[in-house]
């Protein structure tokens, strides 16, 4: 018998199955959507206090997070995003798919093969991609699916523009020919 | 500063089964993720669209019963309007989403790892920024935390019913699409063989 723990890949439609299940699981052992990005302003919020601690009078951010009882801290959604890059190291492991890529072939069509000219863009694209999740307070998970599946409106507008800008930028980057390198 | 440790285990093997799902799903990859928004692979839609549905059916089970209640982030219309369209460009261009990045590192992508730290660069700006972010994330004003049941006075189970049946429609055109793709491949073997 086949292992599937060893397989590269589950069916999408199984895949949603399983992660539909454990937000089940999440809301009730922890009373907690599934989401990813707070963790990292949550992380962002406590090294600049720990560096320069005079910001938690000064940022008004602080005390206005204290007062909805949402403080950043080291909790279970930080020990989440931990457990994602587990998670995916062990599915990996198992299946032996791992890939120490750099540039992307659809990248290296369109925009050459330097590792410097990828990393560099990669980084700058991370960091615009997590402010947007901020200023909406969510991403494809605690938007996406978190906020979809509980039919909340900020959610459904947040799927649909993030959708459509995405959509725009890969044809307005790629173009119909990139078709043929994903 | 730390939650309790139960709940911090909790977290851990919430993610762990999380990440496990993103790998086996195949959407910590930068072809599949922006192979969505080329239209051409729609493994993103299928687990997203499959996740939604399932989990509501659960989530409002369980409200209903209830042992869980919502967390609905409000509706703010400039911070959920500007902060959508930054998330989606930027998503491309890295070819991941935040989820994914995290999964990506694990199976081992250097574009991903870097782009974590651009994340991590990116939660540093937005904090530090915040007082002065509020007039346009609150510019457009503030509906609440409203469900599309609340905004139209109807039964949350309506709306179950009817994601649910485009999902089905949803998959039998992506079925279509499929088949579709495959028999044109066929032709274009026919042609070859017989040239």
């Amino acid at each position: 018998m086949i292992n599937p723990l060893t397989l590269k890949s589950w069916p999408p439609y199984a895949v949603g199955v399983g992660i539909g299940v454990l937000s089940w699981f999440a809301f009730a052992t922890a009373d907690h959507p599934l989401g990813i990005s707070t963790a990292f302003e949550n992380t962002a919020a406590l090294t600049e206090k720990a560096i320069v601690p005079e910001v938690e009078q000064s940022n008004g951010y602080f005390a206005a997070k204290a007062a909805e009882g949402k403080p950043p801290k080291i909790g279970w959604e930080w020990m989440l995003v931990v457990g994602v890059f587990l998670g995916a190291f062990l599915s990996s492991r198992l299946s032996g798919d791992r890939s120490p890529e750099t540039v992307p072939a659809l990248w290296r069509w369109r925009f050459g093969g330097s590792p410097a000219k990828r990393l560099a863009v990669a980084f700058l694209a991370g960091a615009v991609m997590i402010f947007g999740a901020r200023l909406a307070q969510g991403c494809t998970s605690g938007h996406g699916i978190s906020g979809s599946l509980q039919l909340a409106a900020s959610s459904w507008v947040f799927s649909a523009v993030f959708f459509a800008v995405a959509t725009a930028t890969a044809f307005a980057l790629y173009g119909k020919e990139g078709a043929a390198y994903v | 500063m730390f939650d309790s440790p139960e709940k911090l285990l909790l977290g851990l093997a919430t993610g762990i089964l999380f990440g496990f799902l993103l790998q086996k799903g195949r959407v910590a990859k930068f072809s599949v993720i922006v192979g969505q928004f080329l239209l051409k692979d729609w493994t993103v839609v299928k687990i997203m669209g499959t996740a939604v549905v399932v989990g509501a059916i659960g989530i409002f089970a369980l409200v209903a019963a209830g042992q869980a209640s919502l967390h609905v982030k409000p509706l703010l219309l400039g911070g959920v309007l500007l902060g959508g369209a930054l998330f989606g460009a930027g998503m491309t261009v890295l070819g991941y989403c935040p989820g994914t990045t995290v999964a990506a590192c694990g199976e081992g992508r250097r574009d991903a790892m870097v782009g974590v730290l651009g994340m991590f660069a990116g939660a540093l700006a937005f904090v530090a920024a915040w007082p002065a972010l509020q007039p346009v994330i609150k510019g457009l004003g503030d509906e609440g935390k409203v469900t599309l049941p609340d905004l139209t006075n109807t039964s949350p189970w309506l709306w179950i019913a009817g994601m649910a049946g485009a999902g089905i429609i949803g998959v039998l055109l992506l079925r279509g699409v499929g088949r579709f793709g495959k028999q044109s491949t066929t032709a274009k073997i026919r042609v070859g063989s017989s040239a």
